[in-house]
């Protein structure tokens, strides 16, 4: 295992002189935000505007086609990194968000009609919701919310009981951004599979920190951004099944995406340039070849080991304070996210006190607001971590709470 | 400087003019997307005997919110009493920051000017259909303790 400390020296935001405030050093504990990039994927980028810039699959000249293969390169990378059976799988897209609803407007368009049901959970981020209410809303057919039990899991009795042979989708988180709670995916999809229902998983937390197969899980699809996986902002993924892509419509028209177009018609291109209308986000897909490589290099077994040490420890220091309510699953079923509230303190109260020492925590709804009113409360304060984080910053984090505590006394 | 001084914690923990008001003639609320904050501001208009001038004679708030929106809408409610409704829709954005006399950050400047935005929609909204059903909605209780 890489010592912990020479990880966060591949973070140059951690020695960077602006990112201090007041002489106080970058506690970063908002990964499930955003995640911060290794100096190597910050290099690929200038990089790739240094020696490579080109337009991709066009040009015929030397530049171009190195381009054109680093980006592809990209591709197959990724789907090594989520062990598809073929590159053709891989789409890129600005985000998780915009993989959901290219699906939304394809697979949702195409299959499914007035009657059909379509189930979310009630750990959804906005981003595998909204989408999803307005599919169902234009072809006049039916969401259906799978609730979370008081231990903050999925209610698994409850999601058999909702489905039903009108069953077109499931669209599921594989790990919440509020609570940090895993879904129990392989039961997930064998069980609406056999209902004929296809299953689109929200990959956006959990990619970055446990493996993905998608063939051992045998999900339709999976969505994941590259900004959580210490790759850079815009740039998304969607992997989709051959046989499932190959049927979809386009969602956005325009270059890149044809094989001949005339003055009234046209006729597409095969799958993955199907969904990649107009020039991509080369320099960001090339970085997040980068981060994959990155993150694989650490190791999932290092990336685990080292969320679940802080996680215990985070959960160890903040049960110590009476004013702190944990919202944690139990501890086989999370992943490094920890929401909590601190009685008499509102949770915008406590990152902008935590703020002051530099401490940078989120505070709010989460894109999740269902899930807010379901657990009663307006807004959590949460902690999340990656492969930078260490003991001390949750040391740091805890030492701020106990003057946020005081002051408010 | 700190923005938790004195006298936004005390409005915080023991605010004035906190909860429903049945006698509102007019109100309305606001939400802070960035956080799901809710504040509503409940007026009551009536006109003087003595001029014939109406007047703000009573002000409540109500909702859920950090530090800074809660004690914001509770010195805004003390502000607003004895107004008349054209002196109220005056007050602006720097006005509250003012009265607050904290430094805001960018992050924070929604939360300290919600109320007043939903006090200027109650006034812009008086007598609507959408202020008279608030009105009757009586699901805003007074918060004796803090979760």
């Amino acid at each position: 295992m890489k010592d912990q400390k020479n990880l966060k020296k591949d973070f140059p935001i951690f020695s960077s002189k602006a990112a201090k405030k007041d002489g106080k050093e970058l506690v970063y504990l908002d990964s499930a935000s955003t995640t911060q990039k290794p100096q190597i994927v910050i290099d690929s980028i200038s990089e790739y505007y240094k020696t490579s810039n080109a337009n991709i699959h066009r040009g015929i000249y030397t530049l171009s086609e190195k381009a054109t293969a680093q980006y592809e390169e990209a591709r197959q990378k990724t789907q090594n990194f989520l062990n598809a059976h073929s590159a053709n799988e891989i789409i890129f897209t600005r985000n998780t968000t915009e993989a959901i609803n290219l699906l939304a407007y394809t697979f949702g368009e195409k299959y499914i009609n007035e009657g059909d049901e379509v189930i979310v959970s009630e750990l959804e981020h906005h981003s595998n919701l909204i989408p999803w209410q307005e599919v169902v809303k234009r072809k006049k057919a039916i969401l259906k919310v799978i609730p979370i039990k008081f231990d903050y899991t999925l209610d698994m009795d409850a999601y058999h009981a909702l489905l039903s042979p009108k069953t077109k989708l499931v669209a599921i988180t594989a790990m919440s951004n509020v609570l940090g709670t895993k879904t129990p995916l392989k039961e997930i999809i064998e069980s609406a599979h056999k209902k004929n229902a296809v299953v689109l998983v929200d990959g956006a937390q959990s990619a970055t920190h446990q493996k993905t197969d998608v063939k051992a899980l045998d999900c339709d699809f999976f969505t994941m951004s590259s900004h959580k996986m210490l790759g850079p902002t815009g740039v998304g993924v969607l992997y989709g099944k051959e046989e499932i892509l190959k049927e979809l419509p386009p969602f956005m028209f325009g270059g890149d995406m044809i094989k001949s177009v005339s003055q009234y018609n046209s006729v597409y291109a095969d799958i993955p340039a199907k969904f990649e209308a107009g020039t991509p986000n080369v320099a960001g897909v090339i970085g997040f070849g980068i981060a994959l490589d990155y993150l694989q290099k650490v190791g999932f077994k290092t990336i685990e080991q080292n969320d679940k040490a802080l996680f215990s420890y985070a959960v160890k220091k903040l049960s110590a304070h009476k004013e702190v309510t944990l919202l944690t699953p139990p501890a086989d079923k999370n992943g490094p996210v920890i929401s909590f509230t601190v009685k008499g303190i509102h949770p915008h109260d406590i990152a902008d006190i935590l703020s002051q020492d530099n401490v940078c925590i989120r505070a709010g709804h989460h894109c999740a607001q269902p899930l807010m009113e379901k657990l009663g409360i307006p807004a959590t304060a949460r902690i999340s971590f990656h492969i930078y984080n260490t003991p001390e910053d949750i040391d740091k984090m805890d030492k701020t709470l106990q003057k946020a505590i005081k002051i408010f006394e | 400087m700190d923005i938790y001084t004195e006298i936004i914690l005390d409005y915080y923990k023991n605010p004035r003019n906190e909860g429903p008001l049945p006698d509102a003639t007019t109100c309305a609320k606001e939400d802070n997307p960035l956080c799901g904050d809710k504040i509503r501001i409940n007026l009551k208009i009536e006109k003087d005997k003595k001029t014939g001038k109406e007047k703000i004679t009573k002000a409540t708030f109500c909702g859920n919110g950090c530090a800074i929106s809660q004690a914001s809408a509770s010195m805004l409610t003390e502000k607003l009493i004895g107004k008349t409704p054209k002196a109220a829709e005056k007050i602006t954005d720097e006005d509250i920051k003012k009265m607050l006399n904290i430094p805001i950050s960018p992050a924070r400047e929604k939360c300290a000017i919600l109320c007043l935005h939903a006090a200027k929609k109650a006034l812009v909204e008086r007598d609507s259909a959408k202020a008279k059903k608030l009105i009757s909605c009586t699901t805003c209780k007074k918060k004796s303790a803090r979760a």
